[in-house]
């Protein structure tokens, strides 16, 4: 019953959210908005940007790629040299090369992969200065790519796509700063830590216990993961710490946050290009396939916990705790692990690692299927677009005639370009755990043994090729191995998409608007959001059908015995 | 591209000041001013030793007081055990942890053999603690309805009845017990 009210207030507020947020969103990088016009313009002062002149996709690209190399030096630099830097009163020393290189890479592709605990790893100037930074910086990145992906289905006759720089200021500045600054107000009001103080040692006489509690800037850096669809937690413990996530509420705006502005987006989406019905298509899409992961993995984690059943605990009636906190509840928990592994955030308020077979495969297979139901901020709307056009494309071969989509004719330039990208995440992800389970340093990873171990292998490299970040993190990823196969992956899933996004974005931004007739396959309709999950499943459940097998799958089948 | 790479680096300038320093420093100012005790960490204390934090669980072990999850309880290395659901080390670990409670005549719940998400969870569930009061009441000589009156004073429902689990805090609860039994 708890459950099912924390459904029902999820639905409203987003639904609230999806149709106010979603108008705001469109009326920002559409220039309307300006009441923070004394931040921006001396911004774009400082940058030499001027905010009227737009780019063509190349030069947006272009933009966008050397603004994420030098994101990726900054943070390599800075946490290599916390040790020299102010802000460090936990005395941490500079973070090695090779885990420093796949932090910045992680952070800077909004994946969050953590190969790091962060209480006694991180300096405070390094989790404000660095890591918060990139959790906005690659969340708004990420919405402006969508964005000029739009406005190319918006625009006709046009030779530019908007201008990068405008974009992503927009969007810190009238999106995700807002937003942070009054949630991260609750956060801190229910119990999450926010002080520049240092840690502090305790003793308590009672019963013995002393050791030293760690803390910092937690709150502030809690809401933008979330919200960013980031995920790296300011402790190991991710979302599971009370000092991050420190009660019901707070795990309940959690879920809204990351959820929110994904969900908001198709209506954005909608108002763009004219036509909201456009967005509640794919909307549809995103709500069904998602919903079905949320009730499968809800029941699979009320299930008993068979390791703990078989020692002699029959009788679990609040479902697998194992990993779980218990002022979450292990349905909540499921809900948030869920939301969190089907948008690229990667947040954690438990151990993933110890959900049920059942339960683990849906956490994995959510991300498989893209990170578009919804995906994270702005990647889930450019890749489930990726999709739409291969649907229509699929419609348009059944129907006889050349595909269109927003009056678009979509010919073999957008078909390749689509194709390209929703092939790159599959490709990454087999190849790089063929190259893991073929080796002794990929195979050193896993702490679980049979096909669990398995599991946490192809779940480690599935979560960074889909810039997600979440892990079973049994895994020993912060090996040189990891480290480095893991950053590449994390690059590719990240630029081999969101480049082809934006050619498509140039490509279709060109064409003129074909009117509409009798014979148009129709896009706003429940025929169209069928098509699109057939294509996304298909994608996905074809592609990876064997890997999962191998792992979850063998796992729930195997009875009595354990690794 | 050089034009990208001047505008890159600037902009990475202006953020770091703008969202490194200026966003986390506000909340931290907003939060020292309005929300003190939960923003240093909820901290416990008596005279100037810190005992602890609410928040954070602690090991409380022997017959005289409620037990937590069975967790590390290490604030500086938080996390879970990352065991799998069918891992010999997780039948091990809950096997112990069951045997342990039934020396104490504790008949062991879900919670009470499996590690928490954090590795520092404080909470239990309330069944949890009814199935520790007759050998809590029992080591410390108090009658049992004295300390299943104290388990319900501590129950904390769902957050608006819904959001999350119901939960006692086994810190405040031990802290509580002691107060009763004038231990120290």
């Amino acid at each position: 019953m708890r459950f099912f009210w924390s459904i029902v207030l999820l639905v409203v507020t987003l639904g609230l959210s999806w149709r106010f947020l979603g108008s705001y969103m469109a009326a920002v990088y559409e220039g309307r908005v300006k009441f923070l016009a004394w931040l921006e313009r001396p911004t774009y002062r400082l940058l030499g940007v001027d905010p009227d002149r737009e780019q063509t996709w190349q030069r947006y690209a272009g933009a966008m790629v050397v603004y994420s190399g030098v994101a990726i030096l900054v943070v390599y630099g800075m946490i290599r040299l916390q040790g020299h830097l102010p802000g460090n009163p936990q005395h941490l020393g500079g973070v090695s090369p090779w885990l420093s290189w796949n932090t910045a890479v992680s952070f800077t592709s909004n994946t969050n992969w953590q190969n790091y605990s962060g209480e006694s790893t991180m300096s405070y100037l390094s989790q404000m200065g660095t890591l918060a930074v990139q959790n906005f910086v690659s969340a708004s990145v990420g919405i402006a790519v969508a964005i000029a992906l739009v406005r190319g289905f918006a625009r006709k006759g046009s030779s530019t796509i908007g201008n990068f720089w405008v974009d992503t200021i927009r969007g810190i500045y009238y999106i995700l700063l807002p937003i942070a600054l009054v949630f991260a107000v609750i956060f801190v009001a229910e119990g999450a830590v926010q002080t520049l103080a240092g840690p502090v040692s305790y003793h308590n006489l009672m019963n013995g216990a002393r050791g030293v509690i760690p803390r910092g800037p937690v709150a502030s850096q809690e809401v933008i993961k979330q919200l960013g669809t980031n995920g790296g937690g300011y402790f190991n413990a991710n979302g599971a710490s009370p000092f991050e996530n420190p009660t019901g509420l707070t795990n309940f705006l959690s879920y809204f946050l990351i959820l929110v502005i994904p969900v908001s987006l198709t209506y954005t989406f909608g108002k763009m290009v004219g036509s909201i019905r456009q967005g509640v298509a794919l909307l549809m899409a995103m709500v069904i396939l998602f919903g079905t992961w949320v009730g499968v993995a809800t029941w699979a984690e009320m299930q008993p916990n068979p390791a703990v059943a078989a020692a002699g605990i029959k009788h679990q009636p609040n479902g697998n705790m194992e990993g779980k906190e218990v002022r979450f509840g292990a349905s909540q928990s499921a809900l948030y692990d869920i939301v969190s592994t089907q948008t690229s955030t990667g947040s954690v308020d438990g151990s993933n690692d110890s959900y049920t077979p059942i339960g683990g495969m849906m956490l994995l297979t959510g991300m498989m299927l893209g990170e578009v139901t919804p995906g994270g901020v702005g990647s889930g709307l450019y890749t489930i677009l990726i999709y739409a056009i291969i649907a229509v494309f699929l419609g348009g071969l059944m129907v006889g005639r050349t595909p269109e989509y927003l009056g678009k004719k979509i010919q073999a330039t957008e078909v390749k370009l689509a194709a390209l990208g929703s092939l790159v995440m599959p490709l990454t992800v087999i190849v790089s755990v063929g190259i893991a389970v073929a080796t002794a340093a990929g195979r050193a990873g896993p702490l679980n043994h049979g096909p669990h171990g398995f599991t946490e292998i192809l779940y480690a490299l599935t979560s960074q090729s889909n810039n997600n970040g979440s892990a079973f993190a049994g895994l020993n990823g912060n090996t040189t191995f990891y480290n480095v196969i893991g950053g590449i992956d994390m690059l590719l899933g990240r630029f081999a998409i969101i480049i082809p996004a934006l050619a498509l974005a140039g490509a279709l931004a060109k064409k003129e608007v074909v009117p509409a007739s009798a014979g148009t396959f129709r896009t706003d309709t429940p025929m169209f959001t069928g098509l699109v999950i057939g294509v996304i499943l298909i994608i996905g459940a074809l592609t990876f059908f064997p890997a999962v097998s191998l792992g979850p799958i063998v796992e729930q089948l195997i009875h009595g015995r354990f690794f | 591209m050089l034009v990208h790479l001047r505008r890159a680096v600037v902009l990475s300038v202006v953020l770091f000041v703008v969202l490194g320093l200026g966003y986390p420093l506000l909340e931290t100012g907003v939060a020292q001013l309005f929300f003190k005790t939960q923003a240093n960490g909820s901290l416990v204390t008596r005279g100037a030793a810190v005992l602890g934090s609410s928040e954070l669980g602690q090991r409380w072990t022997g017959p005289k007081w409620f037990q937590g999850r069975p967790d590390p309880d290490n604030p500086m290395a938080s996390g879970p055990q990352n065991y799998g659901p069918k891992s010999k080390l997780l039948l091990r670990f809950s096997k112990s942890q069951a045997a342990l409670l039934r020396r104490e005549g504790i008949t062991p719940t879900n919670d009470l053999v499996t590690g928490s998400g954090s590795g520092l969870d404080p909470d239990i569930a309330p069944a949890d603690a009814y199935a520790q009061v007759n050998a809590v009441a029992a080591a410390n000589h108090l009658s049992p309805a004295t300390v299943r009156k104290l388990v319900e004073r501590h129950t904390v429902g769902a957050y608006w009845g819904f959001l999350g689990a119901p939960y006692v805090n086994v810190f405040q609860l031990d802290m509580a017990l002691a107060k009763l039994t004038g231990s120290r």
